[in-house]
């Protein structure tokens, strides 16, 4: 079957889906946006998490034909979607520019798809500056999920963190310098920075 | 296998009349992993993200009725005064990415002895909302909807609506127990109900039995001893002893297996502590509050 959806802003088609294909799979697999990542195809491990219509989910528990229709944002989209959202709120000018500007984005080739080109977003930076990072295997989708706390609650405490990153698994860092670094990403958002 | 997309309630009946043998899928977050693992191949599968109805509530006067699909994540964050006691139990359900698709229906529709809304309907009392194109609707009472492990009383051509969730008329609570507070299926779980306006307790266990279970026994009991010591009027504490033959008569309702999780003798303890502390936290609650209005009047 075909499904048409929109990937991080821009309207996408997959052919040839079969019907039990999950919205990770026609991710990776047939749109090249391998930045989701496939651990455990169970919901346990938190690596595929995206966001369908702005909720985050695991994308190997959406099948294929769920999202059609639907917006979905991946990590390879964040740093986008994280400039909007800043936009839209009041960091980069009037709501009419930062449209203009996202066309011209878009007009130019694939930075809002691939990521590629693109600033890192607030949360992606404070990962790095915090070496939240090990092996990278869990990072996007510990991004995504701490992206949407953030949106959702600017001070988060402690248990705050650790409730809405409890669907994420890591497997190399212990977690604390993921807490560091979501810390780090929230203390620089309520200073504007 | 065949992807089906009705974009109302009506077009999801008519599809499942016609295809009895579809597999409706809701959140996925069973449905996915079954397919994932290739334990299960639909011929057909069911849609119902677009059947808008299946995703909201309406609060009544004397219950809620909650729409099939309505997410745990809402349950928790909206309808906590009304139904404490799926409240708590929604949010120990295993991730806020899974607590963003899963929801009631689903778990329903799956009737694992593990899951975690069964004890907390049982406990609070509801019936299931089901309907089909052919004979339309009727109403299941939640002691009846579950007929075996992972079976439950729905007829191959009809769908679950919702559920109708009496409204809290007193504190309620729900214990789970799991090596994490996040991401666990319950090795043993209780919810328990505390009715003043009717003046009884109602039970309900998970992962302890075939299906999810009320402990009556111990219902029974306690609704007696509370009545003869008059303790709705006087709000005294609970005495230990008769806390101690409710915690028993739970654990002996019990009907557990040996698995990878735990063992049986373990769930059967596990529950009777339990059902003393939620009994203890719910009865505190009640004083309480009897306390307060009574300190107000
Ligand atoms: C990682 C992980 C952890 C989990 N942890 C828990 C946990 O802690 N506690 C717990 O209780 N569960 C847990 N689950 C199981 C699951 O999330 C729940 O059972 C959830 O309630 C299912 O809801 P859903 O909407 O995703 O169901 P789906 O997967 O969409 O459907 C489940 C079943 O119900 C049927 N169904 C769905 N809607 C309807 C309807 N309207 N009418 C008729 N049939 C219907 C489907 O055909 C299917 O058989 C976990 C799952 C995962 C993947
Ligand atoms: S791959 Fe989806 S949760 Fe692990
Ligand atoms: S950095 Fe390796 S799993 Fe998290």
């Amino acid at each position: 079957m075909r499904v048409n959806f929109t990937v991080n802003g821009r309207p996408q088609e997959a052919d040839d889906v079969w019907e039990g294909e999950s919205l990770l799979y026609v991710l990776r697999e047939r749109l090249g946006l391998p930045g989701s990542k496939n651990a455990c195809e169970q919901g346990e491990c938190g690596s595929c998490t995206v966001r369908l219509d702005g909720v985050p989910v695991c994308a190997c528990l959406v099948a294929a034909g769920q999202a059609e229709g639907r917006e979905v944002v991946t990590v390879e989209g964040l740093a986008e979607y994280a400039r909007q959202r800043a936009c839209g709120t009041d960091a980069c000018g009037t709501k009419s520019a930062s449209l203009d500007e996202a066309g011209r984005r878009q007009a130019q080739g694939t930075d809002s798809q691939t990521g590629e080109g693109t600033e890192l977003s607030p949360v992606q930076q404070a990962f790095i500056d915090a070496g939240a990072v090990q092996c990278g295997f869990c990072t996007p989708g510990l991004l995504v999920a701490a992206d949407e706390m953030l949106e959702r609650n600017p001070n988060p405490t402690d248990a705050d963190i650790r409730e809405a990153l409890s669907g994420n698994l890591c497997r190399c860092t212990g977690y604390e310098k993921i807490m560091d670094a979501v810390r780090l990403a929230a203390a620089r958002q309520s200073e504007g920075v | 296998m065949d992807f089906l997309r009705p974009a109302s309630w009506e077009e999801a009946l008519a599809a499942k009349a016609e295809h009895p043998t579809a597999v409706p899928i809701a959140g996925g977050t069973d449905v996915m992993v079954e397919i994932n693992f290739d334990h299960r191949r639909p011929e057909y599968l069911l849609d119902l993200n677009r059947v808008g109805d299946l995703y909201e509530w309406e609060v009544g006067e004397e219950s809620v009725r909650l729409g099939a699909s309505v997410p745990y994540t809402r349950i928790m964050e909206d309808l906590r005064a009304e139904l404490p006691g799926l409240a708590l139990a929604s949010h120990t359900v295993a991730s806020p990415q899974i607590r963003n698709r899963g929801g009631v229906g689903g778990n329903l529709g799956t009737a694992s002895p593990a899951g975690d809304a069964h004890p907390a309907l049982l406990a609070a009392g509801a019936e299931v909302e089901v309907e089909s194109a052919a004979r339309g609707s009727r109403l299941i009472p939640i002691d009846d909807f579950y007929t075996g492990v992972k079976r439950n009383a729905l007829q191959p051509d009809e769908l679950i609506r919702a559920v109708h969730i009496k409204k809290a008329d007193g504190p309620q609570q729900y214990s789970k127990v799991g090596t994490r507070n996040a991401m666990v299926i319950a090795v043993c779980a209780f919810g328990l109900a505390l009715h003043p306006g009717t003046r009884t307790v109602r039970t309900g266990i998970g992962s302890a039995a075939p299906t999810p279970v009320r402990a009556r026994a111990a219902e029974e009991f306690l609704n007696a001893a509370l009545e003869e010591g008059g303790f709705w009027d006087n709000g005294k504490i609970i005495t230990p002893s008769v806390a101690k033959q409710f915690a028993e008569l739970c654990s002996a309702a019990c009907n557990p297996i040996d698995d990878v999780r735990g063992t049986a003798s373990y769930r059967r303890h596990a529950v009777g502590v339990m059902a003393r502390r939620t009994l203890t936290w719910t009865w505190e609650s009640y004083r309480g509050t009897r306390n307060t209005s009574e300190g107000a009047a």
